[in-house]
């Protein structure tokens, strides 16, 4: 057992105690000596938490604990699914949350696994890194009286003087880049030092992982907005339709920056279904042209593409998504504006059939909601509905139902313009109401029931929806991964060994012996003897005699 | 393009034709193994010199006489000359209907990126015949290095089932990249996943390959007779290990170059979706794997079922979790 190490590390040797070092700090002064007082038992719970076998049993529950993360909607990837199980089971739902199933992955008990984990691999890092910073500047041990009892023992007669033999032996392991001490008549050799570097590398990346996410990660925000062809984002927390930030934040940190949405093109590719017939919209390519100005006013126009986000000024910013946002033209009995604006319609398949909710508040008798349904390349059906048969605008057709009434925008709640709620409403068009919905072609009007005005369908302008975000972890994240996979391959594929030859006069030459020792897992050993073995003969113009495999450890 | 597409798919039902003989004749061969092992064993002493030969082959043996080291000629299936112990005259056809299996699979594999232009695993049923592929191609050049074909049956039957639900339940026809997808991590990151599948699904089988046969050594049960022809308990562990410790590297790499895609396309490398989730599950099992192999008291069965645990949760990631969890990686075309 190597010391330093967890009590009940084992390396796969069968070695049931060491050969050559001391006792480990287990067998030293274990736990269960009488009397332990108070630093006894801190010490004692330290040894626990800091044993592989705690360290394995957490990993195996932090996978478990992982397990809901993926079962039940989670606030942090998917908000509206949570509103959705709310509404779809409430008393599970209450139930659930009291777990805090769904922020699983910033609950307590998760928190407390990852926690106790990384202070378990802390716990085991820092003596681990001490006793490889001494066994680096130290010499290789002494070689054991009994050789014969280790891996890959083997005997040899050559010519010549035990000095010639070890001096022979030293060049051939400094080839194999073994690190070599002579002790005596024989020699002792180390390789593989860069295995441990590697394995306490990977752990301590983890640890920068974990420590840029937990302290970088509070600098970061993250905002959303949708911007229709020619109009401009500014840059300030207002403008934004959703926004979330981290602990740290505050407003001055948003860089002014401004974002002109200029053109959007979709490209799409036609396909047909070979079961049902239709033609299907497989889409190839969609670009944003905008134009950012920066802080210092300069001005420059780029593209956005998806898996292609720009960088501005320290953020990012991402396209995904798009639609038609239809201008929509609403006028009173006296032909006077009373709306004008260009509406974001929510795609709802492949064809960009789209849903938008149009609220006039002011202007008219009462307060008018819309429910609008938009076709890019309207057909009517068999049934008399309609239905978009391709995504671009070739024959646009925009039908509305009309609602009236209280449209609840006064009363100080907060209101989802992308919803209708419809419970205190009237409905005077479509449906039910045995009035016709209202029907309109790019450029068309309409009269609004009850002799209010008219609204029209004025332009066909397209928006996107742009991701602007700000992660300080991106780089500590970066470099510490690259350096756990580098730590990773290092110890996995570097074999750590010991190797000896010990020689000895005898009267026509000397009498050589050579064996091996493992540090951790490493099934080559015995060729890796062997080659020490042939490469030094050759050398000195001998051949191995007897080849007698080691003893089988008991398991 | 087209025609391409369908010769693929025509490739692919060959492709498993000629599998479904391969592990026909892989398993004759394991059934031929268990009758003709009482006809040997009565030569010598049976039972405990078979378990001693196992263990001198991962570390040697000293009780080992003579006798032994002979046994160990005649039983091994690593023998060089091969002539009356190792291949049977079943494991040679099987072994060669399987490289025969796998030349049409990866004719299919190639046609259907070409007649896709792009590579072939961007939906669920390419990326079932890519990683059956690579599976298939790691069985068959894992033979360079070391005699693996008692993992024939076990191989071949996998990979017919995987392909004949993928091309039944998953086909999707050719249809261009959409943009979410146009990336060069879609090259990199797919193709690791694969890989690293293929790894698993092997050290998988050896696992379950050392579990029975840690059965059969401790209660010297009957019936799987065929067992005492495979490696030791330890020298499959020790392989099994060697296996998985690629495929976890390669997974680790899945994870990080999906992290850096999803940053790329979703403005965040790490946002816990449902696919996210399930990659790191799998990392951390594999990583617990790892140092359980380093744990007194959980090396061998322990162990074992923790990398078939593991695999078991890559095969639930790529159907359950594509098929019925929400998430982002909505890919399958399904």
């Amino acid at each position: 057992m190597e010391p330093l190490r967890p009590s009940d590390y084992d390396d796969g040797s069968g070695a049931p105690a060491a050969i050559d070092e001391g006792p480990g700090r287990a067998s030293a002064d274990g736990p269960t000596q009488p009397r332990l007082g108070v630093v006894g038992w801190v010490r004692f719970v330290w040894r626990q938490l800091t044993s592989m076998r705690t360290a394995l049993v957490l990993l195996l529950l932090l996978a478990v604990a992982a397990i809901p993360g993926s079962l039940v909607p989670q606030r942090s990837s998917n908000p509206n699914g949570v509103v959705q199980y709310q509404r779809d089971d409430p008393e599970l739902f209450a139930v659930l949350d009291a777990l805090q199933l769904f922020d699983t992955f910033t609950s307590v008990w998760f928190s407390a696994i990852y926690l106790l984990l990384f202070v378990s691999l802390i716990g085991c890092i820092i003596p681990r890194t001490t006793h490889h910073w001494r066994a680096m500047r130290s010499r290789p041990p002494k070689t054991p009286a009994r050789l014969n009892r280790l891996v890959g023992y083997r005997e040899a007669d050559a010519r010549g003087s035990v000095e010639e033999a070890l001096s022979a032996g030293e060049a051939v392991l400094r080839r194999q880049r073994f690190r070599v001490e002579r002790y005596g008549d024989s020699l002792s050799a180390e390789r593989g030092y860069l295995r441990e570097t590697g394995n306490l590398v990977f752990h301590m990346a983890l640890v920068g992982v974990l420590a840029t996410v937990g302290f970088a990660g509070g600098f970061g925000y993250n905002g959303q907005k949708v911007i229709v062809e020619g109009q401009t984002f500014v840059n300030q927390l207002t403008t934004y339709d959703t926004f979330s930030a981290s602990r740290f934040f505050d407003d001055s940190r948003l860089d002014p920056f401004s974002l002109r949405l200029d053109e959007f093109e979709g490209v799409f590719e036609a396909a047909v279904d070979e079961q049902s017939g239709a033609l299907l919209a497989q889409p190839l390519d969609y670009t944003a042209t905008v134009t950012v100005t920066e802080a210092n006013g300069e001005s420059v126009q780029r593209d956005i593409k998806v898996n292609a986000p720009i960088d501005i000024q320290g953020m990012r910013a991402y396209l995904l998504g798009n639609g038609f946002a239809p201008v929509i033209t609403v006028r009173n009995a006296d032909g006077d504006v009373v709306f004008d604006e260009s509406v974001a319609f929510l795609p709802q398949d492949s064809n960009l059939t789209s849903l938008g909710i149009i609220k006039v508040p002011d202007g008219l008798p009462e307060q008018l909601g819309m429910i609008g349904f938009f076709y890019p390349s309207a057909v009517q059906l068999e049934s008399g509905a309609l239905s978009s048969v391709w995504p671009q605008p070739d024959n646009p057709v925009l039908t509305l139902n009309v609602f009236q009434g209280d449209l609840g925008l006064d009363d100080g709640v907060p209101r989802n313009a992308y919803a209708l709620d419809v419970d205190d409403l009237e409905q005077v068009t479509g449906g039910e109401t045995g009035t016709e919905s209202i029907v309109l072609g790019l450029g068309q009007t309409a009269e609004l029931p009850n002799g209010w005005g008219t609204v029209e369908f004025t332009a066909l302008p397209r928006f996107v929806s742009i991701d602007i975000h700000h992660d300080p972890t991106q780089l500590g994240v970066f470099v510490s991964t690259v350096l756990a996979i580098a730590g990773l391959i290092v110890s996995l594929f570097v074999p750590r060994r010991r190797v000896w030859i010990a020689a000895e006069q005898t009267n026509d030459g000397v009498r050589l012996r050579y064996a091996g020792l493992a540090r951790g897992e490493d099934p080559n050993l015995d060729g890796a003897v062997e080659r020490v073995a042939t490469e030094h003969l050759d050398r000195l113009g001998g051949r191995v005699e007897t080849s007698q495999p080691a003893p089988v450890a008991s398991q | 393009m087209e025609n391409l597409a369908s010769l693929s798919l025509v490739a692919v039902y060959s492709a498993m034709g000629v599998y479904t003989l391969a592990f026909i004749a892989f398993t004759l061969d394991l059934a031929k193994r268990s009758a003709e092992l009482p006809a040997r064993a009565a030569s010598g002493a049976a039972g405990a010199p078979v378990i001693a030969t196992a263990a001198a082959s991962v570390r040697g043996s000293a009780a080992g006489g003579t006798a032994v080291l002979e046994r160990e000629k005649t039983l091994k299936p690593e023998n060089k000359d091969g002539s009356r112990g190792g291949a049977t005259v079943y494991q040679r056809v099987a072994f060669a209907l399987a490289i025969i299996g796998w030349v049409l699979h990866l004719a299919a594999t190639l046609t259907r990126g070409i007649a896709a232009d792009r590579v072939p695993w961007s939906n669920m049923f390419e990326f079932g015949l890519t990683a059956t592929l690579l599976g298939m191609g790691t069985f068959l050049g894992v033979q360079l290095w070391k005699d693996v074909r008692y993992l024939g049956a076990y191989i071949t039957g996998f990979t017919v089932l995987s392909l004949g639900i993928v091309t039944v339940n998953f086909y999707v026809d050719v249809v261009p990249t959409p943009p979410a997808l146009q990336s060069a991590w879609l090259i990199i990151h797919v193709l690791v996943a694969s890989l690293a599948t293929a790894f698993f699904a092997i050290g998988a089988g050896l696992s379950t390959m050392q579990l029975l046969r840690h059965q059969r050594e401790v209660r010297k049960t009957a019936g799987l007779r065929f067992l005492d022809t495979v490696p030791g308990a330890s020298t499959l562990e020790s392989l099994a290990y060697r296996i998985n410790v690629v495929g976890f590297v390669f997974w680790t790499f899945t994870l990080v170059a999906g992290a850096i895609w999803a940053e790329r396309a979703w403005g965040r490398y790490w946002g816990w979706d449902t696919k996210e989730v399930w990659t790191f599950i799998i990392w951390v099992l594999f990583a617990g794997y790892i140092h359980a192999r380093a744990t007194r008291g959980w090396r061998g069965n322990r162990s074992a079922w923790l990398a078939i645990v593991g695999f078991g949760a890559v095969i639930f990631n790529y159907t359950i979790v594509n098929l019925f969890f929400e998430g982002l990686h909505s890919y399958s075309g399904i």
